[in-house]
């Protein structure tokens, strides 16, 4: 039996990532003299994401899948809940205990817009050496990790591309760079927030591609953040869907996405089209509405008011994790016993 | 007797001037609406197919240097028509427009109805028979008559894309052109707004133009499909043909690159970037990035320097199916 805990059992205290009932939260203050209020953007999460595993972490807009992946790579401070890093606890380093224990060399992120996430007046072969210029890794080192990396995210050869500026690459090249800057260092877990979504069709693959190939070569552990399932599914092992700050299903991949457990995630599962002509003679059983404002969001479970399946006890108590099939837990009173 | 098509284009051109040279956005495009017929035009960023939109509704840059074809609309010219005219009897009354990203440019400080009514008030309605109009549309829409007195930060992203899709309807016309109209949404929100269109389209015996980036959205509303590349139209025919029989490299590598969420296939990409449409390259303009050209040598001279005729292929659904592709010719 994996070690996990008690009250979380799909976690496994022995992963290389393990966040445990995590909660984080934007102050908002709506006067000058008014009580401050929260955004409960991440509202008790628990996930582990283990070396050589892919784990996607879907939701819509605001339903806080980027405030999480930021939180995990200490990006931001969780006010509850623990983080562990390969056995450490990092739920509250300060940044240079965090660069002292190697967290930020263990770790990488890739951003949603390749247009803003890479400072235009750096060439390539800066962005890519600035992260090891700071490790003190030695110069020809560096060099020669420059050049791997430009091959591994293929911006073949290295030597067209080094003395570039972002503005003289395409959005796909861009966003290849982005990847090569998070994996330069090595890291063994890496966040991809929506690393396709701005990308044309024909380039997204490519893309996708890329990933899936540097994960499993190097056994990384690999959190990729999108709203787009169908993307997803071409290199996750496990997914976990949010919505409004709150987990909703958490199960192995296409185990989830076959047969979702929860309204919210049938209801999003439904709504994804396949290029398939006769859709256009059908119409979509999805739920009405929009997801709540995370300020004031409604009391019991959050999807209560759009939920065709609603009942008089979603209304006022909050749902618990129920494991509804074997390794499947959905936070609805639909499953509890 | 041949049925006439609802709209017609011939030969549509649109460049822009820019200080790198002349852009040919749309570039020697013709293709028929049909009566009840939902047109789906897809193509990536730099297709031209927005301005293939903006062309139709005649509302461009002011940087434009070339117009030029002919649109027939129910059998009559409107493209060379003048703009008092157009404005008076064609635009928003037989073909309306849903442009990219309107709904983030709604005024903010002027209430909804007000902002509806505008266009009709232009064309010479009265201020009350404006307001019953918009009303109408809201309700159509799914939203309640009395949201012409709200402004737009008190409604959700799905709410305001409502009423510019209200906006386009109030007017009755026969064709409403829709630019991305769900790229900002959520998945959910969009699948509702999808829902909404098909209702209308019935409703309303309503034909579109559905222009997007998205093969699997596309399908949602298409009887036909036009896929276009680099300022072109390269294969257009019945949603059935395009989808399982897609004839042009092109959109046979755009098909396999589309994840699919309930089949399993393995998915492949097209290498290379799409050309700039300043200095397209001759012949063929995907030429470049095409596997037949590559493999093939008695294709070498024609595709890099000769344009594609349309050809005819076989196909299930009673649309002519046309490939622009030389190894067809």
């Amino acid at each position: 039996m994996p070690d996990t805990f008690n009250d979380t059992p799909w976690v496994r205290r022995d992963s290389l990532v393990v966040a445990h009932r995590l909660r984080t939260y934007y102050t908002i203050k709506p006067g000058l003299f008014a009580k401050p209020r929260f955004v409960k953007a991440v509202d008790d999460i628990s996930l582990s994401v283990d070396r050589g595993m892919t784990l996607a972490v879907v939701g819509e807009s605001g339903s806080g899948k980027t405030t999480l992946g930021r939180t995990l790579i200490r990006l931001l401070e969780p006010i509850s809940g623990e983080i562990y890093f390969d056995g450490t606890d990092i739920t509250h380093m300060k940044e240079d205990e965090l660069k002292k224990v190697g967290f930020r060399r263990r770790v990488g992120m890739v951003f949603q817009d390749p247009y803003s996430s890479l400072n235009p007046f750096h060439s390539i072969h800066f962005i890519l050496e600035e992260p090891l210029m700071v490790q003190g890794v030695p110069r020809e080192e560096r060099e020669e990790r420059v050049y791997r990396a430009l091959e591994e995210v293929k911006l073949t050869p290295p030597e067209d591309f080094i003395n570039k500026y972002p503005h003289m690459l395409s959005g796909g090249q861009r966003q290849r760079v982005s990847i090569a800057r998070a994996i330069i260092t090595n890291p063994d877990f890496i966040v991809a927030d929506e690393p396709v979504s701005m990308l044309d069709a024909s380039i997204r693959v490519e893309i996708l591609t890329i990933l899936k190939d540097i994960q499993q070569r190097h056994k990384m552990a690999f959190m990729y953040i999108t709203h787009d399932i169908s993307t997803a599914k071409y290199f996750s092992d496990y997914i976990l869907i949010m919505y409004a700050g709150q987990f909703a299903e958490y199960g192995p991949f296409r185990d989830v996405v076959k047969n979702p457990l929860h309204p919210y995630a049938q209801s999003l599962i439904e709504a994804i089209p396949d290029p398939d002509p006769s859709n256009r003679l059908r119409e979509r059983k999805v739920a009405p509405g929009e997801p709540p404002n995370l300020a004031n969001p409604p009391p019991g479970c959050r999807f209560h008011p759009r939920c065709p399946f609603a009942m008089d006890i979603c209304k006022r108590q909050e749902p618990p994790v129920i494991e509804a099939r074997p390794g499947v837990y959905v936070k609805c009173w639909l499953y509890a016993k | 007797m041949i049925a006439m098509a609802l709209l017609e284009v011939k030969n549509a051109r649109l460049y822009y001037t820019t200080t790198k040279g002349i852009v040919k956005a749309v570039d020697s495009v013709s293709f028929e609406l049909n009566e009840g017929e939902t047109l789906a035009v897809v193509g990536e960023s730099g297709s031209g197919k927005s301005t293939l939109a903006k062309l139709l509704v005649r509302v461009w840059e002011r940087n434009v240097s070339l117009v030029d074809g002919e649109i027939y609309l129910e059998g009559k010219e409107v493209l060379h028509i003048p703009e008092s005219e157009f404005r008076r009897e064609v635009r928003w009354k037989k073909i309306a427009m849903v442009p990219q990203a309107s709904m983030n440019a709604l005024n903010p400080v002027i209430k909804i109805g007000d902002q509806m009514i505008e266009p009709l008030l232009l064309q010479g309605t009265g201020k009350e028979e404006a307001l019953k109009m918009a009303m109408d549309a809201l309700e159509a829409v799914g939203l309640p008559r009395d949201i012409v007195n709200r402004y737009p930060h008190q409604l959700s992203g799905g709410m305001k894309q409502r009423v510019i899709i209200a906006m386009s309807i109030m007017a009755h016309p026969r064709i409403v052109i829709l630019d991305e109209p769900t790229s900002a949404l959520d998945v959910i929100t969009q699948a509702n707004i999808m829902n909404l269109l098909k209702k209308l389209k019935w409703e309303f015996k309503l034909s579109y133009i559905f222009i997007t980036h998205d093969l699997a959205l596309a399908s949602e509303l298409a009887d036909a499909v036009a896929i276009m590349y680099a300022g072109k139209i390269v294969e257009i025919g019945g949603a059935e043909d395009i989808y399982q029989n897609p004839s042009h490299p092109y959109t046979q590598g755009l098909i396999s690159s589309v994840p699919t969420l309930r089949v399993d296939k393995s998915l492949s990409f097209i290498p290379g970037e799409v050309p700039s449409l300043i200095n397209p390259p001759p012949g063929c303009r995907f030429h470049p990035r095409c596997p037949y050209y590559r493999d093939r040598d008695y294709l070498k001279g024609l595709c890099d320097a000769k344009e594609p005729p349309g050809v005819k292929v076989e196909g299930k659904s009673s649309r002519t199916h046309l490939v622009y592709c030389w190894l067809y010719g």
